[in-house]
């Protein structure tokens, strides 16, 4: 579904992405793993072509992405910081983006209904918490029955409650068959989630495993205890 | 495109600045010609009031508008949309919304106080430099990511085009005077878009006499159809040329 070949991204002197090659298919839901700053935003960004990458190409279906937009249409992308124009309401950012994509396929309104939205259709989003914020971009993301779910951490800043709801639609989502790119730090969370794990540390992919040979390779049956094996085992070498 | 310049078109109308800007236009307009019984002095009074107080309104309004909906490019980047028309868009509906403020504010009562060609002169030129003028602002927000040194960067612009230009075309005037400059001088006009408006209007309403030989020169040039008609490509490069450098910035743009 996405192929990332030998990608390079330099923000000035500081090295971001370095040679990044990755195999992104349909029916998995990765979690995209790494300390903060190893580029995992950035990589997000390069597929959705807001960052623009030196060197290297992305596919998206077989086809390449540069200068292309409408592959877009089939990506739902959640932000990790939801940045949304101040003096609009939620009401009018959700119209907006309806007329934007203009798409005649049924809106999934799941996570409306949810997250009870509704029932804030006129706050401004310059009033709205920071869980909110992440309510409506989750909203966003998976409105439009994306192909692929690009979720950067997810569930930060979601009260539990609210992050179960959305753990569940991810769930459902991915039994639909849709390719589904978490990030998150919150390993203990993705446990139920994901079938595949990429680990990157400073702009390099470390490893890019099924969680199931992980799991096997290091005899855990917790995916943070995996991690927190090979990164030990690691140290000692 | 269409609808994401609607959008933006309401977002600034619903923007209280636009209507002020209006206001105040239709203001200092309607009371120039008030004021004055003979309409040439008004038109005199318009002029310097196209000449400074539109550029400057167009040329920080944008820049400041632009880097507010920093959040919405971003938004509108992850959504199925061209990088081109996201900008173009943008550019469209802060020109038009100029351009309307400008007409309703001080085109009626050109038209109305002064029907003829000087009057819908004055109306060109003060569109064209509305436009200038937001195209200076697309490339002096792009030039930098920081709010502050954007802002400064375009009221550089401002004071530079309307009063320091001037001020260096004097001194070289003074300095020079012994040489045959004049026909230089047609040249270096259009090293401004505020002077290109300001001779092009100036040349119409035959206060040009009081001028003397650089005057007359002018005249010769800008007089002419030809001349008229290579001011207004000139004006009109003065709004591509920016954009389209903004543009090409913005394409490769990292958000």
């Amino acid at each position: 579904m996405i192929e990332i070949k030998n990608i390079n991204k330099n923000f000035g002197k500081l090295e971001v992405l370095n040679s990044v090659n990755l195999s992104l298919k349909k029916r998995e839901c990765i979690a995209l793993i790494g300390p903060n700053g190893c580029g995992k935003t950035t990589l997000i960004k390069s597929i959705l072509g807001m960052v623009l990458p030196d060197k290297g190409s992305i596919e998206f279906s077989g086809k390449s992405i540069f200068n292309q937009y409408a592959y877009r249409e089939k990506i739902g992308y959640m932000p990790q910081i939801g940045r949304y124009p101040d003096n609009m309401t939620i009401g009018q950012i959700i119209e907006m983006i309806k007329q934007i994509r203009n798409s005649d396929e049924p809106l999934d309104e799941e996570l409306l209904h949810a997250f009870e939205i509704e029932k804030m259709y006129d706050k401004r989003m310059q009033t709205l918490s920071g869980g909110t914020t992440q309510k409506v971009s989750a909203t966003l993301a998976f409105l439009f029955n994306p192909e692929v779910l690009i979720l950067d951490e997810p569930t930060a800043g979601l009260d539990p409650l609210a992050s179960e709801i959305l753990k569940e639609k991810i769930i459902k989502e991915k039994e639909k068959g849709k390719l589904i790119l978490i990030t998150s730090h919150l390993l203990s969370e993705l446990d139920d989630l994901i079938t595949e794990i990429i680990f990157m540390q400073e702009g390099k992919v470390y490893f890019h495993k099924k969680v199931d040979v992980l799991k096997q390779e290091t005899n855990e049956d917790k995916i943070s205890k995996a991690i927190a094996q090979i990164l030990r085992a690691e140290k000692h070498v | 495109m269409y609808r994401i310049i609607k959008i933006i078109l309401l977002d600034i109308l619903k923007n209280k600045i636009v209507l002020a800007y209006t206001f105040i236009l239709a203001l200092l307009s309607w009371s120039s010609f008030g004021l004055e019984d003979n309409s040439a002095k008004g038109l005199l009074t318009i002029l310097n009031v196209i000449l400074f107080t539109v550029p400057l309104v167009s040329v920080l309004f944008s820049t400041i508008y632009l880097y507010n909906s920093s959040e919405f490019i971003e938004l509108l980047l992850s959504q199925p949309i061209k990088r081109n028309k996201i900008w173009l868009s943008l550019f469209l509906g802060l020109s038009l919304s100029m351009i309307m403020a400008f007409i309703l504010g001080a085109g009626i009562p050109l038209l109305i106080n002064a029907p003829d060609s000087i009057g819908i002169m004055m109306l060109v030129v003060g569109c064209l430099i509305s436009l200038v003028f937001v195209a200076l602002a697309f490339l002096s927000s792009i030039l930098t990511r920081d709010k502050a040194k954007g802002i400064g960067i375009a009221i550089m612009a401002w004071l530079y085009f309307a009063l320091l230009f001037d001020g260096m075309v004097l001194f070289l005037l003074f300095q020079l005077s012994d040489y045959p400059i004049e026909s230089a001088m047609v040249g270096i006009t259009a090293l401004s878009p505020i002077d290109l408006a300001r001779i092009q209007i100036l040349l119409h309403l035959d206060v040009s006499a009081m001028m003397g030989y650089t005057g007359a020169i002018f005249k010769d040039f800008f007089g002419t159809s030809l001349g008229m008609f290579i001011s207004f490509l000139l004006l009109c490069l003065w709004v591509i040329i920016p954009f389209f450098v903004s543009l090409k910035k913005f394409d490769k743009k990292d958000l």
